[in-house]
């Protein structure tokens, strides 16, 4: 049995939305829905987190945000792009900074559609990605390279900093 | 011969015990907040879960650290339930400590190495009395030996008795030990989160894994200190370091987190003033009957 | 007998020699050969003198006959009198005070030396288990700082091409130290040891003002102010015991009636106090930095502030149980708290280290105020293990700030990057300052242990100040380890440093893992007791050290199965991972300040408070037991 199944870690990134996913987002994190009682919490932090909650559409501003917080979360993982916006950028995707959804920078496993999406199809999603967590991790899907954890970056020498004195 | 198997006991039954400890905490938490919680075993499962998943790290040496971490929080537990020095039970886990917030720096990650320090912070407000405790139970048994106080507590001379602002001291400290609201300043369990998850930011998978594990172990030997008080029935004991760990999560829950300011100072004058006081008057008792 | 004049007289010959020759390649050859002799001297008496087997030894007594002796002291004292007096020549008259004060002591101690009216002493010389761990002490680690001295000075010089290069004297002054420290620890004589003491108080003047600038020369009459306040307090023990006690030996003092005596045990307390830099004289110490650091590191290790703890171990049997005692006892924990306290508040490497200093001197001088047994014995292994470890701490700030241009502990991040073997050997300095099982901890466990049979106050102080020591190594220590990106190292200019350094972070973690060895055989016999000697205490220790040592070796494990990433930085990350995505776009470099908390712990509100407690205590003694 794959234990990723028990306990699927959530980190929630709020791309440039009108706030009203993550408002339905936070409304599941809240007791009346009680996702914990799947053992999902909501972590803060890209590098504890299995599912990746994405709410709002892209823009050039936060690209390479989404792309770096993907990036920090370790295998397997699960995207899950929520609301209109998420999808395919929504009401704002003729915005002049848009660049539409969020599988434009990373690749997104499940699209749970809404705007704003409910609750209930949020749980769904999570459940669902739930689902492809375990599969993922049969399949041994990585998208991060192992090694010795040792890799040189070749990068100029910090320049001395003028440190104010306390 | 029995301290062996309290020994082995602990290294095999510690995790076991820390993680359903864990998980009823989690449970107790959600019925307080009016919801349902996770099941019992969720605490096993998140361990067993993040050693399924990809080890993450900045450079190859952090993780290293926290197998010392691991390592050192499980001697100072064997030096415990081995009926050793309690004041080297404290140096032990302290020096646990030390290794945690080394990992944490050597990550040389803004968010860790705040953890770190506010980690550094915490030791200092929690230290003093966890020491003040080793020297406390010295005056009233004679010796640091945590057998020796085991066997006079059992004998019938309750340490509780002698010791009772000791024990709240401790008390107080105890939600800095298990970095509880509100003094989860370096590290924060749950969906609330103090800079991201404090000296945890960098450790993913395996790593974190070993963190939570030492958790456990961290749990009971704290808890232990807390059944010495009570060490003369042990069924009671029991119950009464169980009800000690219900008010650590009522206090969790019914707390928001405070500066760090508030924290060291309150936990000094904790420390003096029941620890403290506790003390003088031992010596005093001591004084006025060596005098008569 | 042979090796006890001979440790005393021998570092008079490279010191004259010294003061001759002047070009680099002598200079070497004759510190490594003198230390190597002093070295091996101290070892070969410590093994004639230990033969005897354990527990075995007697204190041996070595008289002198020739009336000779008692006039070379008197004509030292008067030489050493005009050369104080020489080297106040210039100063302004509002400082006139300090040739007062050379007067006010020489004076009435030259008179009773030409007057005869010191009592007879018969027994000069001296050697028991603590002269020889001093002697170890000081030969050892004494021998190492020096061979150090000769790559420093050299960087030195390089580095400060403005400073007159001088360094031929400075190595003479350490060789002049040895002399006299080896004077003051195989004295029985208080006249003898007055003579030595001041030597010492001389040889820091002349190190501590070596660079000749402003700062250096203000700092260097500072500190012989101060440390002449001592001398006087000293020159008062002398004539009083001619004048009441009738003795001017130190164990015939030590064995008589308490209260006859007490009087001049606590102005040599005082003497000792002075000398170890407590509250309220902290300052001398504070600005002895200026100085080249192997300077720093000999005042602060082997030398100098020892001298001021050893003179209180050795009055401590008589003062046990006093009010005296406790009064002594209640300046070296404050001091102990205070500068643990402010510890935490500097940045300056080497300002960390004084004060640590200052605090641990603090908890050898309770020590010594309680002066039991028990107590005796962490005292003396706090001054075994300070030594060692405070020694390499320096030498490593030394080198580290030669080779990067910086002490700040701030500037420090990351060394383990530029400076792998200096980090590890800082590491082992710092972990022998404070964590379990290192020198340190094991003596502060046996002071904690002591203390609590006392009962009273006192473990409170060390568990607190114990606790603010412990903040401020952890976080020097995580600046240390933190790893940053690849940077060139900055190692290769060290030379024969090394020589002083590996030793010396071999010695730290030697001594405790054979700390029983210490106790059984040397500290044991002198004082009867042994708090940590038990099987399973040793056993401890050193499964602590070998889980210690498994460290470094990790670190050669090649991990496989790891996933490299960039910090996390909420996703604001640019491709250097010291730099963050900026609010206009652009990488900026983020950095991270350990805290020092000044709200709490500022050096000035804690130093004028301390100040004021240890200076009305002092008063206080002064007037019950020596003008009542
Ligand atoms: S999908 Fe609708 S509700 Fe959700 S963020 Fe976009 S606009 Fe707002």
């Amino acid at each position: 049995m794959a234990y990723i199944k028990k306990s699927p870690w959530i980190i929630h990134y709020d791309g440039s939305s009108c706030n009203g996913c993550d408002i339905e987002v936070l409304a599941c994190l809240m007791p009346k829905y009680d996702i914990e009682r799947f053992g999902a919490v909501n972590m803060g932090n890209p590098k504890h987190a299995d599912i990746f909650l994405i709410t709002g559409q892209i823009n050039s501003q936060n690209r390479e945000v989404v792309k770096t917080i993907y990036d920090q979360i370790g295998d397997p993982k699960v995207v899950v792009a929520i609301g209109a916006c998420a999808i395919g950028g929504g009401v704002f995707r003729d915005c002049y900074n848009t660049l539409g959804g969020v599988d434009k920078v990373i690749p997104v496993d499940l699209y749970v559609p809404g705007c704003a999406a409910k609750p209930e199809a949020i749980i769904d999603g999570v459940v669902q990605a739930v689902g492809l967590l375990e599969e993922k991790k049969k399949r041994g899907v990585v998208t991060h390279k192992e090694g010795t954890g040792d890799e040189t970056r070749k990068l100029p020498p910090v320049p001395d900093l003028n440190l104010e004195q306390e | 011969m029995t301290s062996l198997w309290l020994i082995i006991g602990y290294v095999v039954l510690a995790p076991l015990i820390g993680g359903i400890i864990s998980g009823l905490d989690r449970i107790i938490t959600a019925r307080m907040q009016g919801r349902y919680g996770p099941p019992v075993r969720q605490a096993f499962f998140d361990v067993f879960k993040l050693f399924e998943k990809q080890n993450l790290t900045v450079n190859r040496f952090h993780g290293y650290y926290l197998v010392c971490f691991l390592i050192f929080i499980i001697f100072s537990g064997i030096l415990f339930f081995g009926g050793s020095d309690l004041l080297m039970v404290v140096f032990a886990f302290t020096v646990a400590d030390i290794f945690l917030v080394l990992a944490a720096y050597s990550t040389n990650s803004p968010y860790c190495s705040i953890g770190a320090e506010r980690e550094l912070l915490q030791m200092l407000a929690a230290e003093p009395m966890l020491l003040l405790t080793a020297v406390g139970f010295y005056m009233v048994f004679g010796s640091f030996h945590v057998s020796v106080i085991y066997r006079a507590a059992l004998g019938g001379k309750l340490p509780i008795l002698y010791l009772p602002g000791v024990f709240l001291g401790l008390t107080y400290v105890l939600t800095i030990k298990f970095r509880k609201s509100p003094f989860d300043l370096s590290t924060s369990h749950h969906a609330h989160q103090e800079l991201i998850k404090g000296l945890t930011t960098e450790f993913a998978g395996p790593s974190l894994a070993l963190i939570e594990i030492a958790h456990w172990y961290e749990t009971v030997l704290l808890l232990g200190m807390v059944y010495l008080f009570f060490a003369f029935v042990p069924i009671i004991g029991v119950i009464i370091t169980l009800f000690i760990y219900f008010v650590e999560i009522l206090i969790d829950n019914t707390n928001a987190r405070i500066k760090w300011q508030l924290m060291l100072e309150s936990a000094w004058l904790a420390t003096l003033v029941l620890g403290g006081l506790n003390l003088l008057a031992l010596y005093l008792f001591a004084m006025i009957s060596k005098g008569g | 007998m042979f090796w006890i004049f001979f440790l005393i007289l021998f570092p008079l010959i490279p010191a004259l020699l010294l003061l001759v020759f002047k070009n680099p390649g002598a200079i070497k050859w004759i510190v490594l050969v003198s230390c190597a002799v002093i070295c091996s001297a101290a070892i070969i008496m410590t093994v004639n003198y230990l033969q005897t087997g354990p527990g075995k030894q007697q204190v041996l007594y070595f008289p002198i006959s020739s009336p000779m002796v008692d006039y070379l002291v008197g004509i030292g004292d008067i030489i050493l009198a005009l050369v104080f007096l020489f080297v106040c020549r210039r100063l302004p008259f509002k400082k006139l005070w300090i040739p007062l004060l050379v007067i006010l002591q020489y004076a009435p101690v030259i008179y009773y030396d030409l007057s005869g009216r010191v009592p007879e002493t018969t027994q000069y010389i001296f050697l028991d288990n603590l002269s020889i761990i001093m002697a170890l002490i000081i030969g050892i680690v004494g021998s190492l700082i020096t061979v150090y001295t000769i790559g420093y000075m050299r960087h030195y010089h390089e580095e400060h091409p403005e400073i007159p290069d001088r360094s031929n004297k400075f190595i003479a002054t350490i060789f002049l130290f040895f002399f006299a420290m080896y004077g003051i620890i195989f004295s029985n004589s208080i006249t003898w040891i007055y003579f030595f003491w001041e030597i010492t108080t001389l040889c820091s003047f002349i190190m501590i003002g070596y660079s000749r600038t402003e700062e250096a020369v203000h700092n260097a009459y500072r500190a012989l102010w101060m440390l002449l306040l001592g001398g006087l307090a000293y020159a008062c023990a002398i004539i009083y015991l001619s004048s009441s006690c009738g003795t001017i030996e130190l164990n015939t003092m030590l064995g008589m009636n308490q209260a006859l005596v007490m009087a001049p045990i606590l102005l040599i307390c005082f003497a000792g106090m002075n000398k170890a830099a407590q509250f309220p004289f902290s300052k001398w110490l504070l600005g002895a930095m200026v100085a080249p650091t192997p300077s720093s590191a000999l005042l602060h290790s082997s030398t100098m502030v020892k001298a001021g703890v050893y003179i209180c171990i050795r009055c401590a049997p008589a003062v046990r149980n006093t009010l005296g005692g406790d009064i002594v006892a209640l300046i070296g924990g404050i001091t102990f708290l205070a500068a643990s306290a402010i510890g935490i508040s500097r940045r300056d490497g080497k300002q960390v280290l004084a004060y640590s200093t200052i605090g641990n001197l603090g908890l050898i001088i309770l020590c010594a105020g309680i002066g039991t047994p028990l107590t005796l014995w962490a005292a003396v292994m706090l001054i075994i293990f300070h030594a060692v470890a405070k020694a390499l701490l320096f030498l490593g700030v030394g080198t580290i700030e030669q080779q990067t241009g910086s002490r700040d502990i701030e500037e420090m991040h990351g060394l383990i990057t530029k400076m792998p073997r200096m980090t590890l050997i800082m590491l082992i300095g710092i972990a022998g300052m404070f964590l379990a099982p290192f020198g340190m901890l094991i003596a502060k466990w046996a002071v904690l242990e002591a203390l609590a049979k006392e009962g009273s106050i006192f473990p409170v102080i060390v568990i607190f100040g114990g606790s603010m020591m412990l903040f401020f190594w952890a976080k020097w220590m995580g600046q240390l380890v933190a790893v940053i990106r690849p940077e060139p190292r900055k190692e290769e200019g060290i030379g024969i440093e090394w020589l002083g350094l590996w030793p010396l972070a071999i010695l730290t973690v030697l001594i405790c893992a054979f700390y029983w060895v210490v106790g059984i055989y040397a500290v044991e016999p002198l004082f009867g007791t042994d708090p940590l000697l038990s099987l399973i205490n040793i056993w401890m220790v050193l499964v602590m050290i070998v889980m210690m040592l498994m460290l470094p070796l990790g670190f050669l494990i090649h991990w496989k199965h790891l996933v490299h990433v960039e910090p996390y930085l909420c996703g604001a990350n640019v491709k250097d991972p010291h730099m963050f995505m900026g609010a206009l776009g652009k990488g900026r470099y983020w950095w991270f300040n350990n805290y020092y908390l000044n709200k709490y712990f500022n050096e000035k509100k804690v130093t004028f408070l301390t100040n004021t407690i240890t200076t009305v205590l002092l008063v206080i003694m002064l007037f019950r037991w020596c003008l009542g």
